[in-house]
């Protein structure tokens, strides 16, 4: 953090509901990465309120903010961000961990959201030898390991080819269709209309808060 | 405090350790080098300590040796300059009125260093020194009975003349696989029988003079070499739990009132003291102990130094990695934890196998050194008690922690955002 304060957002006021899955798009600077580190609690907005399934999330402590993320909140990053000595496996089960589930119960629950994602034969893998596609399919199985409320994306497909894009981002609409809610943050316009809504955001602004119709990801019709 | 012992915090560590390998045994390599260096050190003083104090095999140390000098200032009368003899009838008179002796040996010499010939026996002849003595005396300068026995009491009241000879005295006045016991020397011309051979141990001294002397019984001695009850010197032990450098001045005034010498005569009595020597022996290993704890335990610093080095670099690398961990919800108590825990692993490892390995070298030496005889060495059985190997240990569990506490803090003053950022 520098020395000069520059604020980012400058009044955003929405809400989303559950199951929604919406995309916050803008440009570089926009501040949309920041609204997202404010939702996942990684950042502390100056002013204003944040209620996160009925609790007011202001002023928490390291500890509690540590235990909500784990409760609430599942990340999915568009460098993927896993472990790099630990198998897939483990890395999905990292968040069960921090849970204190005992590790066979883990292992377990890690093993059936890698299935859930497709990896099943990959868990004993190092991220390191995997594609970037099933990277970031590692990295959602971790993000729904603690079965959270809402899942956070930033940029999901932006190290990703086309392909590859369109089967995270079908991977990531079944996981809404099953009732879990999703932020996406983009700037890619086709995989922002994969979600339900759009929030365009500009110069710490929202100027743009509108209800599209989703586009199935449907890998086999891009193909 | 459930952390240390689950075995998931525990897969995590090895973990971290192990995904750099080369890395890790380097930095352990310090702390190892540390505790042995500790280690090696504390051992060769002890080897050293126990060699020095072989010299006083057995010697009663908490005593004193005391001979009369001449009167350095006038008193009542008698002149300055005037000289005295210590008495027989001395010895009674100091065992009353001190309290917390063990033995007053009263002792007469004959003969010297390179002094004349004065033994004799048939063609051979020898210098010797001479000793009357009582049977107290092979406690407080034990010698090894090789053969036969030392004076005892009846020696003393029946003035026997016999003699316990050493080795050097025999191999100088008899043939080789000669019998000894009861024969006869000729000790300035008065006929005595052999009923005893010795050997001295230590290294105080010199070795071979110690294996040339002869003991008779103090009263043989006075009536054949016509002491009368001169007493040419003493020595004198305190028993355990007093100390003999407290005791001697008492001892000095009882002689100084027997023999009408000025209270404020410090000339009269001369003494040497071996508790004093002995006490500055023992302080100079304090010293030494001391030295080895200083050197290693700076020795050991630069190795934790080297793990704290190690630390830092670790969570700089790991940044993102714990930026992610507490993305998944991992409190900073247990960031800070995993830190501590890797850093004082780490360190009580390398230093286990740093003790290990000094035990091995120091096995090795005392191996080498059991096949020698090292009755006349300066060094025996280097080692260390386990108390010291407890000391190191905890030397090593707090050091490991200091190790880890800079690291650990950094690691969780890295907010999550800002980990996550660095690309």
């Amino acid at each position: 953090m520098g020395k000069n304060s520059l604020h980012v957002l400058k009044g955003i006021n929405f809400s989303v509901s559950e199951g929604e899955m919406v995309s916050i798009m803008g440009s570089s600077g926009s501040g949309k990465s920041t609204l997202l580190n404010i939702l996942g609690i990684l950042d502390e907005a100056d002013e204003g309120t944040y209620t996160l399934d009925g609790t007011m999330i202001k002023n928490l402590n390291e500890k509690v903010a540590a235990r909500y993320r784990n409760k609430f909140l599942g990340f999915i990053f568009q460098s993927f961000n896993l472990i790099n000595y630990k198998s897939a496996l483990d890395n999905v089960a990292m968040p069960l961990y921090y849970q204190g589930v005992k590790r066979n119960v883990r292992t377990d629950k890690a093993m059936h959201y890698l299935e859930k994602v497709g990896l099943a034969d990959w868990a004993s893998h190092l991220p390191n030898e995997l594609s970037g596609g099933q990277k970031q399919r590692v990295a959602i199985a971790r993000a729904l390991a603690s079965d959270p409320k809402v899942l956070l994306a930033d940029e999901p497909t932006g190290a990703l080819d086309t392909k590859t894009s369109y089967e995270v981002m079908e991977l990531i609409q079944g996981i809404n269709d099953e009732g879990k809610t999703i932020l996406i943050v983009t700037h890619e316009d086709d995989i922002a209309h994969m979600t339900k809504r759009i929030v365009n955001l500009k110069d710490g602004l929202i100027i743009d808060d509108s209800v599209v119709s989703q586009v199935r990801a449907k890998t086999e019709s891009y193909v | 405090m459930s952390k240390l012992f689950s075995r998931d915090s525990w897969a995590e560590i090895i973990e971290a350790l192990s995904s750099n390998w080369f890395r890790t045994v380097l930095t352990a390599f310090g702390v190892l080098w540390g505790i042995f260096i500790l280690v090696i050190l504390l051992a060769a003083g002890n080897g050293l300590e126990n060699g020095i104090k072989q010299g006083f095999n057995g010697m009663a140390t908490n005593s004193m040796f005391m001979w009369s000098q001449t009167a350095s200032q006038p008193y009542k009368g008698l002149p300055k300059g005037r000289r005295y003899n210590f008495k027989t009838d001395d010895v009674p008179a100091i065992k009353q009125h001190v309290q917390g002796l063990r033995f007053v040996s009263p002792r007469n010499q004959l003969g010297g260093f390179r002094g004349s010939n004065n033994v004799v026996r048939g063609l051979q002849t020898g210098a010797f020194n001479v000793y009357g003595d009582y049977p107290e005396i092979i406690q407080q300068q034990p010698m090894d009975i090789t053969s036969g026995r030392f004076i005892n009491y009846s020696d003393i009241n029946e003035r026997r003349k016999v003699a316990i000879i050493g080795s050097g005295v025999q191999s100088a006045l008899y043939e080789t696989n000669e019998e000894v016991i009861g024969s006869y020397i000729k000790i300035n011309g008065v006929n005595f029988m052999v009923i005893g051979t010795y050997k001295k141990k230590g290294n105080n001294g010199d070795p071979e003079e110690m294996q040339k002397e002869i003991y008779v019984p103090f009263t043989t001695f006075s009536q054949a070499f016509n002491m009368g009850d001169i007493v040419g010197w003493m020595a004198i032990t305190a028993q355990d739990g007093y100390s003999i450098t407290d005791l001697k001045s008492e001892v000095f005034d009882v002689i100084k009132t027997r023999h009408t010498i000025n209270p404020n005569d410090d000339r009269a009595v001369g003494s040497f003291d071996l508790y004093e020597e002995y006490s500055k022996i023992n302080g100079l290993f304090t010293a030494l102990n001391f030295v080895a704890y200083f050197v290693g335990i700076l020795v050991l610093l630069s190795g934790i130094i080297g793990i704290s080095n190690i630390m830092l670099i670790v969570v700089k690398e790991r940044t993102k990695e714990i930026g992610i961990r507490r993305a998944l919800g991992a409190t900073p108590w247990g960031i800070r934890a995993q830190i501590l825990l890797e850093s004082i692993f780490l360190t009580i490892v390398s230093g286990m196998a740093g003790i290990i390995l000094a035990t091995v070298v120091l096995w090795l030496v005392n191996y080498q050194l059991s096949t020698m005889d090292t009755s006349e060495m300066m060094f025996i059985n280097p080692s260390v008690n386990i108390g010291v190997v407890f000391i190191a240990l905890t030397i090593l569990i707090v050091s490991g922690l200091l190790a880890g506490l800079i690291p650990a803090q950094n690691a969780i003053k890295v907010k999550p955002v800002e980990a996550l950022r660095t690309e």
